[in-house]
């Protein structure tokens, strides 16, 4: 499936505080319905590069969740203001408009496309990193695949988009299970605590690993995964201007050597596939 | 209908070169690309002897108004490029215009031969922003290094050879002037900017290579001057470019003096810009004046 040529204006239908980050939803009247794990760049009509300054880029963003509208989809983006570009998306009102190319990038691969034998799955997601785990675990649902999904967060600022993307009838989901840094919820620790927990026990046999988060989680689910021998996807994150191959300012190591572009070869990577997840 | 060394062109907008991958682009666009394509002609990225996998991460930084870049030339070689790359850049709708480097005169050679003697090549651009290894000087900062090259590479193919002129001298006309001499059909101008930023979590360099090239509006007033002062000095056609996103952009640089103009950056934040510029440039819209009054000026 190919995105349609070029960028266009879709209006802002909502932009709401949830926790420590924002949800804000586009209606897209001409793009097809996208995939899990696939991403839009995004730049507001107003206020963006205009009279030099920043953000001057339009900002990769991965998709959250995605529903018909009256006209066309409804596209809900998970997002926290962390420079001028996210700032400037926080701020977006219902009503203006946004520049958006997409949707684009490949999506996750179903557990039994991942490995044969694959029965089940497993979602890893840290801070903004939940956002395309939300719309992965509605279609691991929907497909009735045994899924289990743990979310951790650094601490109660930083965190959010639980309530409106990973609860059913005002709780939290039964697959769901939280850790936090700081502990104001769930587990006290790492997210990859529980998956270091559940990959030593039975219940992890033939399942995928599916992943997104910082640098420092993915590169821990990478690690945990290989030792455990379990396959993973990740879904990763690279400074990128364009989101088409045109920049090539997205490359991500290969182990054997040389790079990839993570626009048009990800975002969603096999754990075998990258060297190592860089980071700081 | 413009046209750049005898190559007719649809309409006055190019691509710079490294700005726009035409074969992944239409892995994610589809035909649609071809249907519509941006640019009045296709400039390559830049093609080596060997190939390249480019530079470490971080490789772009943002900046205000633009950004900097140190990618690397990532590419396949000159003979991934004939086999893999260049079949399918045949099937763009537009003429075809290969930027080649090499880090001395034999290699150049090699690759101005191979690449130009291949009907799907219309003309072919040097990247010259590189040092010579014999010499050690970058030939595009020398205008005795520049002539030499073009010398030696002027008898080897009868297509257009463009100069991609460097803006990281003090006299960019000296160098336009050496190319000219050298026998060259045309010159491109500018090249990026050489640039820093410092991560400010860090107090590091921002990117992995320590320094790269600033594109973007930011430098579009020094191109206009480089512009301005190689149209003063040679006679040879300019694809002029430097920060332009807009149809007014692109007619300040023809009342600058260049004869066609090329979009780099503009098609990160908007991948039809090309066709945008060419079709606001033809309207007069977006404030694109008919006739531009900057020149009476003077």
């Amino acid at each position: 499936m190919t995105a349609p040529f070029g960028r266009r204006s879709c209006e802002v239908a909502a932009n709401a505080a949830s926790g420590g980050y924002r949800i804000f939803s586009l209606v897209d009247r001409e793009g097809p319905e996208p995939e899990p794990g696939q991403f839009y760049m995004l730049a507001s009509e107003r206020s963006w590069g205009e009279g030099g300054g920043r953000p001057f880029l339009p900002r990769a963003i991965s998709l959250a969740e995605t529903a018909p509208a009256k006209e066309g989809v409804r596209l809900d983006f998970l997002v926290e203001g962390v420079g001028p570009g996210t700032d400037r998306l926080c701020e977006l009102e219902p009503g203006e408009r946004v520049w958006l190319t997409g949707p684009l990038g490949n999506s996750f691969s179903p557990p039994k496309q991942v490995h044969p034998d694959a029965a089940g799955a497993i979602l890893v997601g840290g801070g903004i990193g939940i956002a395309p785990l939300a719309i992965w675990r509605r279609r691991l649902v929907e497909q009735g695949i045994p899924l289990r999904v743990l979310l951790g967060f650094r601490n109660q600022q930083h965190s959010g988009g639980l309530e409106e993307l990973f609860c059913a009838g005002g709780s939290l989901c039964p697959d769901v299970r939280l850790a936090t840094e700081d502990g104001h919820a769930g587990h006290q620790g790492y997210v990859t605590d529980l998956l270091a927990a559940m990959l030593a026990g039975d219940d992890a046999a033939s399942a995928v690993v599916y992943s997104c988060g910082p640098p420092a989680m993915l590169e821990a689910v990478r690690s945990l995964c290989d030792t455990h021998d379990v396959p993973c996807e990740l879904a990763m994150e690279s400074p990128m201007a364009c989101g088409f191959g045109a920049c090539f300012g997205c490359a991500v190591p290969k182990p054997d050597g040389g790079y990839i572009r993570l626009c048009v070869d990800g975002p969603v990577l096999r754990g075998d596939a990258v060297a190592e997840v860089a980071h700081a | 209908m413009p046209e750049l060394c005898g190559i007719e062109l649809g309409h006055p907008v190019l691509n710079a070169s490294g700005t726009y991958d035409a074969i992944a682009a239409r892995k994610v666009f589809g035909d649609e690309l071809l249907e519509e394509f941006p640019f009045s002609a296709f400039v390559s990225k830049t093609i080596t002897p060997e190939p390249r996998a480019g530079n470490q991460p971080r490789r772009i930084w943002e900046t205000p108004a633009g950004m900097i870049n140190s990618i690397g030339l990532p590419n396949k070689g000159l003979e991934g490029f004939l086999s893999s790359d260049l079949p399918q850049l045949a099937e763009l709708p537009v003429p075809l215009i290969v930027s080649v480097m090499a880090t001395n005169s034999e290699e150049f050679s090699r690759l101005v031969q191979a690449v130009g003697e291949r009907d799907e090549v219309a003309a072919l651009e040097l990247n010259v922003s590189c040092p010579n290894v014999h010499s050690g000087l970058i030939v595009g900062e020398n205008p005795a290094e520049t002539e030499a090259l073009l010398e030696a590479l002027r008898p080897l193919t009868e297509k257009p050879l463009i100069v991609k002129l460097t803006p990281n001298v003090a006299s960019p006309e000296a160098v336009a002037i050496a190319a000219e001499e050298g026998g060259a059909d045309a010159v491109s101008l500018i090249n990026t900017l050489k640039a820093s930023a410092i991560d400010p979590a860090t107090e590091e360099p921002a990117l992995a290579a320590g320094h790269g090239g600033l594109s973007g509006p930011a430098v579009k007033p020094i191109a206009l001057q480089q512009v301005r002062a190689v149209r003063a000095a040679v006679q040879l056609p300019i694809v002029g470019m430097g920060g332009i996103s807009s149809g007014a952009d692109a007619a300040e640089f023809l009342a600058a003096g260049a004869t066609v103009v090329a979009v780099g950056t503009e098609s990160f934040r908007d991948p039809r810009a090309g066709s945008r510029i060419a079709k606001e440039l033809q309207t007069g819209m977006s404030g694109a004046p008919r006739r531009l009054a900057a020149l009476d000026l003077e």
